[in-house]
């Protein structure tokens, strides 16, 4: 199913402070199965970056390979992607983010992706902290090869064709959260409200965002008995609080109620105000959160929302002490040191 | 008779006791003599308690390559003393421990034992037992120094040097240097008849080893952003690469660093970190052997078919599979040339020397962004992790980096419609833009599939044809660019010859001058790059036998020429070492002449 997306444009679109219309966040046609949960996340992105005033090609997008990581063409078209091999995304978005740290670097993937064959590269891009947002849309099977189980696929949860999976399934928020990557979300392609503000909050963050995101198969994993199916995760979804991302220049008038409202100051002097609704976890408290977690999943639900924030964590470009200055734009003078220098280096080995 | 300047001296250690300083401070004393020298270290893949070796070559006529026929072994290993007795040439010499006696059994007619009692010696001046384990070593140090006729100025030069306004410690090393002196002095004749006269032969040549030198290389080159997994005999190119880095790299103001050293979780997300700091426009490398070489291939085919610089040193070791981790090969010939699946083929570099693992690595930074393709630069253990005596580095100034054809946002105003593949210049090399460059034009999606000249992905055949013709014209194009081979002869004066590549040039060139001797004049050719440009396929071509020398079983050279160059098979004749130990002129001397002495009977 392709066909040509109009280039025709209302004339009076609104644009925001940057001058650009929603439009021009937009990708191409998506050529994914109607109904599909990616198509939704898209589009979260496409409103989140559209919102905050992101000029496009300051946000560079790279995906692995499966649905999931076709969609960073539907989205973004004025941004640089990168649709690299499977489930090595996580290193090329490290090399590039060395590059030049001055991009957004979105990290789109699927529970194959991730959770299998590229559950290496995911671990460790946690462990060094990369500034990125990693998102994973999760919908427990591998649709691009017609719908076998993946590893994040319940326990018991039925496929398609009546047969029960006999894997316990890696959950990869528990995973994240239990090597501390410093923001950790989880939220449901069928909860915009949700997903968008956690997606600017998780640009904003200066360290490794991961946000689960809940994506159901409409084609191979929407049947009865799947409990990745929009049915299932829609009765299942337990939000823990409503975000709200505060940028600068908004003054946070509010009073908020104790141990209701948390606010979060980022590195950039934006906020993110959460109104919790769940009143015993903290999500500046490690230990809380994967105690709320762990209920959840006891209870059988699935904890949405921003679970864990770590505001002060050192990203990577920190920790390497690599220059301000990115070091794609450093030129001759800057990484040459010269005949002279060389002289000297010839003189020490003689 | 006796023989100046002109021996092979073989050291016999337990790895993980301090013999390498030792070893090292005997070479660099016959080069600072102005003695052409090349030490080799044969270690195994343990860090202590397994036997090592340190081959010292010392050549009046400045061969460098290893040469059979060992005159002196000194023995501090009696693990080995059986097989290191058996290596001593008749009428050679074999230095050994005599704290303890000597057994009978290792008593050869046909050779001349020193004894010295190293152990007892050592323990008798010092006390500490680490001390007396790493002075033993600098003790026979002493002891040769009177045999062979080393320098003891020399000697005592390097050490105030190694140990800088370290007084104390110049003067325990003197101390046990002279306890081997007076040993000798008073129970031996000296010198022998192999020993040394200095010379001024060295001229203004360094001594390096060649992974120090690509990591040196690197900084020259430009590069930002290394990724590395550990891997030997690699690791120290990036190591190298690290400490040139922090001494030259460093914002003096800032005191933030100009580059980036990620160790990564495997050779996959190495060499995928290069590739996404390329695509984003910074310098990048990696460096690995032959396993990670296997590792990487998926990202070398996305690298070649996507068109994103990447910039890979290998530094071949024993294969196949785990192989022989510290004895050398090239036996990584094909697999680099050919690496991953679908029609590949990837650009070779192969340095012979310290200065040109120097500049073939900040070469290949240039040809990387110039062709946006994979350059392998195809290194080998015994030239990366052995120090050689190397012409110096050179630099020149003016020089600018080429970062090929890439797009700034004033040029994509000036264009109607950017073509990310699309062959503007026909020369098969097309436009790239860096992420971030221009806010609404310029932007495209990199991908491993199939796309067109917009970058668009497509499953057209026409449009896949075009784009797999076009990748073909960018190889011819890139003939250009890689380095021509080195040629022995002015003119053609034979109608047969050698070809070489990397570290068989010394013994080769020596197998030149052998052959001389028993009246074979035969023509020479060095290359050093794949794909072979005219002049490769020109020599070729003129000659009628062309003997290719290659360190591997499977004559992956020949192999190559025959496939890219359309070689007739029947006039390469292989001459193969693939034991791990570096080639020797005799073993192709030898070969060449058995070859054509059967054709002249």
């Amino acid at each position: 199913m392709t066909y040509i997306k109009p280039e025709f444009r209302h004339p009076n679109l609104p644009v925001n402070e940057v001058g650009f219309t929603k439009k021009e966040y937009e990708g191409r046609i998506s050529t994914l199965c109607a109904g599909c949960g990616h198509d939704s996340i898209s589009a979260a992105i496409v409103q989140a970056c559209y919102e905050m005033s992101i000029e496009p090609h300051r946000v560079a997008k790279l995906s692995g390979i499966g649905c999931s990581s076709k969609t960073p063409t539907y989205f973004l078209s004025n941004s640089h992607g990168f649709n690299s091999v499977h489930g090595r995304m996580p290193s090329v978005a490290t090399g590039a983010n060395l590059a030049n740290r001055d991009l957004i670097y979105f990290g789109v993937s699927g529970d194959g992706d991730t959770a299998s064959i590229g559950m290496g590269q995911f671990v460790h891009a946690i462990r060094r902290n990369l500034n990125m947002v990693y998102i994973v849309m999760n919908n427990g099977c591998y649709g691009l090869t017609k719908g076998q189980d993946s590893a994040t696929a319940d326990k018991g949860s039925m496929s398609k064709k009546g047969a029960p999976n006999p894997f316990a399934p890696i959950d990869l928020v528990s995973l994240a959260l239990e090597l501390e990557a410093s923001f950790v979300a989880q939220s449901f392609s069928g909860d915009k409200g949700q997903l968008i503000p956690l997606i600017k909050a998780a640009m904003h963050h200066p360290g490794f965002s991961f946000i689960n995101v809940m994506s159901p198969c409409v084609t191979f994993n929407n049947n009865k008995g799947s409990t990745k199916s929009y049915d299932f995760v829609r009765d299942h979804a337990s939000s823990t609080s409503v975000l709200d991302f505060i940028p600068k220049k908004e003054e946070i008038k509010v009073d908020y109620e104790e141990g209701i409202q948390v606010k979060v100051a980022m590195h950039d002097g934006s906020y993110l105000s959460l109104h919790k609704l769940a009143r015993d976890w903290n999500p500046l408290d490690w230990v809380s959160a994967n105690e709320a977690l762990i209920k959840a999943r006891d209870r059988g639900e699935i904890l949405t929302g921003l679970l864990y924030i770590n505001p002060k964590s050192n990203p990577l470009h920190d920790t390497l002490k690599s220059s301000d200055k990115p070091l794609n734009t450093l030129k001759e003078k800057d990484l040459c040191p010269g005949s002279k220098k060389l002289e000297e280096i010839n003189s020490s080995l003689r | 008779m006796t023989k100046i300047n002109d021996f092979v001296v073989r050291f016999a250690n337990v790895n993980g006791t301090g013999s390498a300083s030792a070893n090292l401070l005997f070479a660099k004393s016959i080069f600072r003599m102005g003695i052409p020298v090349s030490p080799k270290n044969i270690f195994p893949s343990n860090i202590q308690g397994l036997p090592t070796w340190y081959e010292v070559r010392a050549s009046e006529k400045g061969y460098l390559g290893r040469r059979e026929g060992i005159d002196m072994v000194i023995c501090v290993n009696p693990e080995s003393m059986a097989k290191d007795i058996e290596s001593v040439r008749p009428g050679g010499y074999f230095l050994y421990d005599s704290t303890k006696p000597l057994h009978q059994r290792y008593y050869r007619e046909d050779i001349n034992y020193t004894g010295i009692p190293l152990m007892a010696l050592s323990a008798q001046y010092f006390h500490d037992p680490r001390q007396r384990q790493l002075f033993k070593n600098i003790i026979y140090v002493g002891a040769l120094s009177k045999l062979l006729n080393i320098d003891f100025e020399v000697i005592e030069q390097l050490l105030s040097e190694q140990f800088r306004n370290k007084e104390k410690l110049i003067s325990l090393n003197v101390q046990a240097l002279k306890l081997g002196v007076e040993y000798v002095e008073e129970n031996y004749s000296y010198p022998l008849d192999i020993r040394l006269e200095k010379r001024d032969l060295v001229k203004d040549k360094i001594l390096i080893d060649g992974n120090a030198a690509c990591g040196l290389g690197a900084v020259y080159g430009g590069a930002t952003v290394v990724a590395w997994y550990p891997i030997t005999p690699s690791t120290s190119v990036a190591e190298a690469f690290e400490k040139y880095a922090k001494k030259l790299r460093v914002d003096p103001e800032t005191g933030k660093n100009k580059f980036a050293i990620v160790q990564a979780e495997d050779e996959l997300a190495a060499i995928g970190m290069v590739i996404g700091a390329n695509w984003n426009g910074a310098r990048s490398f990696t460096a690995t052997s032959g396993p990670g070489v296997s590792l990487m291939n998926e990202f070398l085919g996305l690298a070649y078919f996507a068109e994103i610089p990447t910039v890979l040193i290998d530094v071949q070791r024993g294969g196949p599979s785990t192989g022989m981790p510290t004895r050398t090969q090239q036996s990584d010939i094909l697999a680099a040339a050919y690496a991953s699946h679908g029609d590949t083929k990837h650009v070779l570099l192969i340095p012979s020397t310290p200065k040109e693992c120097f500049e073939m690595t900040a070469q290949s930074f240039d040809l990387a962004d110039r062709l946006q393709t994979p350059i392998i630069l195809m290194n080998d253990l015994d030239l990366g992790m052995n120090d050689w005596m190397s012409d110096p580095f050179e630099w020149d100034d003016e020089r600018k980096y080429d970062r090929g054809k890439v797009l700034s946002a004033e040029d994509l105003d000036k264009i109607e419609k950017f073509g990310r593949y699309l062959d503007v210049d026909d020369d098969g090399i097309t436009y790239r833009t860096y992420p971030g460059t221009h806010p609404t034009k310029g932007s495209f999606f990199t991908r491993g599939t199939s796309k067109n000249e917009y970058a668009g992905y497509t499953e057209d055949g026409a449009a896949y044809e075009r784009n797999m013709d076009r990748l073909i014209k960018k190889w011819e194009t890139s003939k250009n660019y890689v380095p021509g081979p080195e040629l022995y002869q002015e003119e053609k004066k034979s109608d047969e010859a050698i070809l070489f590549f990397g570290t068989s040039k010394y013994a080769a060139e020596e197998a030149l001058d052998l052959l001389a001797e028993e009246g074979i004049e035969i023509d020479a050719i060095r290359v050093k790059a794949f794909p072979f440009n005219q002049e490769v396929a020109d020599f070729i071509n003129s000659h009628e036998k062309v003997f290719v020398i290659e360190q591997n079983r499977d004559a992956q050279m020949r192999t190559l020429l025959m496939l890219e160059l359309d070689a007739a098979p029947s006039k390469l004749i292989s001459i193969l070492n693939y034991n791990g130990m570096p080639i020797t002129a005799d073993l192709i001397k030898n070969q060449v002449c058995a070859n054509l002495t059967v054709k002249n009977s």
